[in-house]
C-alpha cells in the first residue's frame, strides 16, 4: 500500500516526477508561485500554468544559525535561478552548513523529501535542492 | 519634479534604550514631541497637523492619545504604519500636508516600545503533538509552516540573502561585511543617545555567534525603545518667524518615498536594492545634488551586510565596489562620505517607528553644527535613508541654507 502524499505548497507537483509549477502572466510572461488576483508587473489578470525546470543556478544563500522554536538549525537557505526562468527559495541538502561549500554559479537540482505525516497518515512532501 | 519649499524647524529624539514598565508609548512620543517643539521654539497650538508613526501599536489611536497630553486642539491627526519606514512615512505625511497648503506647521512623531521582542518570533514550525490534518491554506497553498523547510523568511535571513547575492556577484568577503559593524559600533561611542556605546574589534565581531551568515550577533541591530520627532514648516511661514528660528532651520531639498517595483525575485525573497535605487535616483534629481555633494549619510543598517549594499544603491561607491569602499574607510567619520556617524541602527538602536525620524534628527543636528563630539565639520548636505520590508524606501536630502 502506498502512503497518501500531499505537497507542502501548492506550486509543488509530486507526480509523475517532482517539479514546480508557476502562474505565468499571459500578457507579459512574469512568473509567480502564489495565487494571484493580477500581475504585479503589468496588472493583467490572465494566468496559465507554467512548468519550471528542476535545475538551476545559485542566486543567493544564507546559513541560518538562529531561528524560532522547533526550527532545526543550522541549515542553508538558497534562492535558485531556475533554467529557462523563474526563481524559488528552498533548503539546500547534501552539503555541510558552511558558506565555504557555496560558489558563484553553483549548479543545483531539485529533489524532494518527506516533511511529516498527519493524523490521517498523509505524508507532506517538501522540495529542496542539492548540488547537481 | 521640483521640491516644495519645506523646512525642518525642530528635531529631537529620546535616548534609545530599554525603558521600564512605567514608561509607555505615549510617554516616549510626548518626550520627543515636547523636545522637538522646544527646539523649534513653537507652541503646540501653532501646529496644524500631527502624524504619529508606530509599527507595534498603530491600532491603539496613539496620535489621539498623544494629543490628550499635548493639548486637544482639534487638528487632523494620522496614525501611521509602514514597517521600518514608519517614522519616515509620518514625516512624509506632515510634509504633504504642508506642501498642499493645508498646514503651515506639521509635527511628525515616531515612537516604539519593543521591549525584548525578537524578530524571529514568526519563525515557528508545527507542533507535533495534538491532532493535525494537512490542508492547503493561504496564497501558497501550504499545508505546514515552511520556515526552515523551504528556506528562511526571517529578517536576518532575508537581508543575508540579499547580501550573499551581492557577494557572489562582486566578491565581497565576510570580513568586509563585518567592517561595517566595526565602524558603526565605534561611531556610537560618541553618541550619548545611542542604545549601545561600545566599540568592538573586527575579531570580536567576526567571532560572535552567527545569526544568519554573513551576519553575526554584533552585525544585527538590537530591539529597543525610543522616540523621535520633527517639526516641519512651510518656507512662507518660516520667513515670518524669528532670526534664530530661520538661522537654525534646515531645508528639505528632497522627500521621496518609493515602493518595490516588480523584479524576478518578487514573492520569493524581498529585493532591498531596486526600491532604494529608485528612491535615491528621484531624491538626487529632485534636490539637484549627487552623491559627491553629501557630507554625511544616515542609512538603514538593520544588518551590517545591508549597509554595504546601500553604499552601492545610494551611489556612494563605484558600481560593484562596496567592498573596496569599506576597505578604504571612506564611510568612517573621518572618511570621504561619513555613513552612520550616529552609530546607525546597529548600535544607536532601531525602535521601529522612531528610526526614520531619528535619522532626520541626526542629519539636521550636524547641518546645524550642533552635534558636539561627533560633529562632522562644516556639514552642508546630508541624506537620510530607511527601508521597510514589503518594501518601502524613503530618502530625504537635507541642506543647510538661508531661509
Amino acid at each position: 500500500m502506498t502512503t497518501a502524499q500531499i505537497p507542502v505548497v501548492g506550486y509543488l507537483r509530486v507526480e509523475p516526477v517532482p517539479h514546480l509549477v508557476a502562474q505565468r502572466c499571459v500578457a507579459c510572461g512574469a512568473l509567480f508561485l502564489d495565487r494571484r488576483n493580477g500581475c504585479g508587473r503589468c496588472g493583467a489578470e490572465d494566468f496559465e500554468d507554467h512548468r519550471l525546470a528542476t535545475t538551476g543556478t545559485l542566486r543567493s544563500y544564507t546559513v541560518v544559525h538562529r531561528s524560532g522554536p522547533s526550527v532545526p538549525v543550522p541549515y542553508i537557505s538558497v534562492v535558485v535561478d531556475l533554467d529557462g526562468g523563474g526563481c524559488v527559495m528552498g533548503n539546500l541538502a547534501g552539503v555541510r552548513p558552511d558558506p565555504a561549500q557555496l560558489m558563484p554559479g553553483q549548479r543545483l537540482r531539485l529533489t524532494t523529501a518527506g516533511a511529516g505525516t498527519d493524523d490521517a497518515g498523509t505524508e507532506a512532501v517538501a522540495f529542496r535542492f542539492e548540488p547537481a | 519634479m521640483s521640491s516644495p519649499d519645506l523646512w525642518v524647524l525642530g528635531a529631537a529624539m529620546t535616548p534609545f534604550t530599554r525603558y521600564g514598565p512605567d514608561v509607555d508609548l505615549v510617554d516616549l512620543a510626548h518626550r520627543a514631541a515636547r523636545s522637538a517643539l522646544g527646539d523649534a521654539a513653537v507652541a503646540f497650538p501653532d501646529v496644524d497637523v500631527l502624524a504619529l508613526g508606530t509599527a507595534y501599536e498603530p491600532n491603539t489611536n496613539p496620535a489621539q492619545r498623544l494629543l490628550r497630553q499635548l493639548g486637544q486642539t482639534g487638528i487632523p491627526a494620522y496614525n501611521v504604519v509602514n514597517a521600518c519606514a514608519t517614522g519616515a512615512a509620518a514625516l512624509r505625511l506632515a510634509c504633504l500636508a504642508v506642501a498642499a497648503g493645508e498646514a503651515d506647521i506639521g509635527l511628525a512623531v515616531g515612537a516604539e516600545k519593543m521591549g525584548k521582542a525578537g524578530l524571529l518570533g514568526n519563525a515557528t514550525r508545527p507542533k507535533t503533538d495534538g491532532t493535525r490534518t494537512f490542508s492547503p491554506s493561504g496564497r501558497y497553498g501550504s499545508v505546514l509552516p515552511v520556515e526552515g523547510l523551504l528556506g528562511t523568511q526571517t529578517m536576518p535571513g532575508i537581508f543575508s540573502h540579499a547580501s550573499t547575492e551581492y557577494a557572489l556577484q562582486h566578491g565581497v568577503t565576510f570580513e568586509q561585511f563585518a567592517r561595517v559593524a566595526e565602524k558603526n559600533h565605534a561611531h556610537s561611542t560618541l553618541n550619548p543617545l545611542a542604545q549601545y556605546q561600545k566599540a568592538f574589534s573586527l575579531d570580536e565581531i567576526m567571532a560572535a555567534d552567527t545569526v544568519a551568515w554573513p551576519n553575526t550577533l554584533l552585525m544585527c541591530c538590537p530591539t529597543g525603545d525610543g522616540a523621535a520627532a520633527v517639526v516641519v514648516v512651510s518656507g512662507e511661514r518660516l520667513r515670518s518667524l524669528g532670526d534664530e528660528q530661520r538661522r537654525r532651520a534646515v531645508k528639505i531639498s528632497a522627500s521621496v518615498m518609493t515602493t518595490q517595483p516588480w523584479t524576478e525575485t518578487d514573492g520569493v525573497v524581498y529585493d532591498i536594492n531596486t526600491v532604494t535605487r529608485t528612491a535615491a535616483h528621484r531624491a538626487y534629481e529632485t534636490a539637484g545634488v549627487g552623491p559627491d555633494d553629501l557630507d554625511l549619510v544616515e542609512l538603514h543598517d538593520c544588518f551590517a551586510s545591508a549597509e554595504l549594499l546601500h553604499y552601492d544603491n545610494l551611489g556612494l561607491c563605484e558600481p560593484g565596489g562596496a567592498g573596496d569602499f569599506i576597505d578604504s574607510r571612506a564611510p568612517w567619520r573621518d572618511g570621504r562620505i561619513p555613513v552612520n556617524v550616529s552609530g546607525g541602527l546597529l548600535s544607536k538602536g532601531h525602535p521601529i517607528g522612531a528610526t526614520g525620524l531619528a535619522g532626520i534628527y541626526e542629519v539636521v543636528t550636524h547641518l546645524r553644527g550642533e552635534a558636539g563630539a561627533r560633529q562632522i565639520d562644516d556639514a552642508r548636505v546630508g541624506l537620510a535613508h530607511v527601508l521597510g520590508l514589503g518594501s518601502t524606501c524613503a530618502v530625504h536630502i537635507l541642506e543647510r541654507a538661508a531661509a
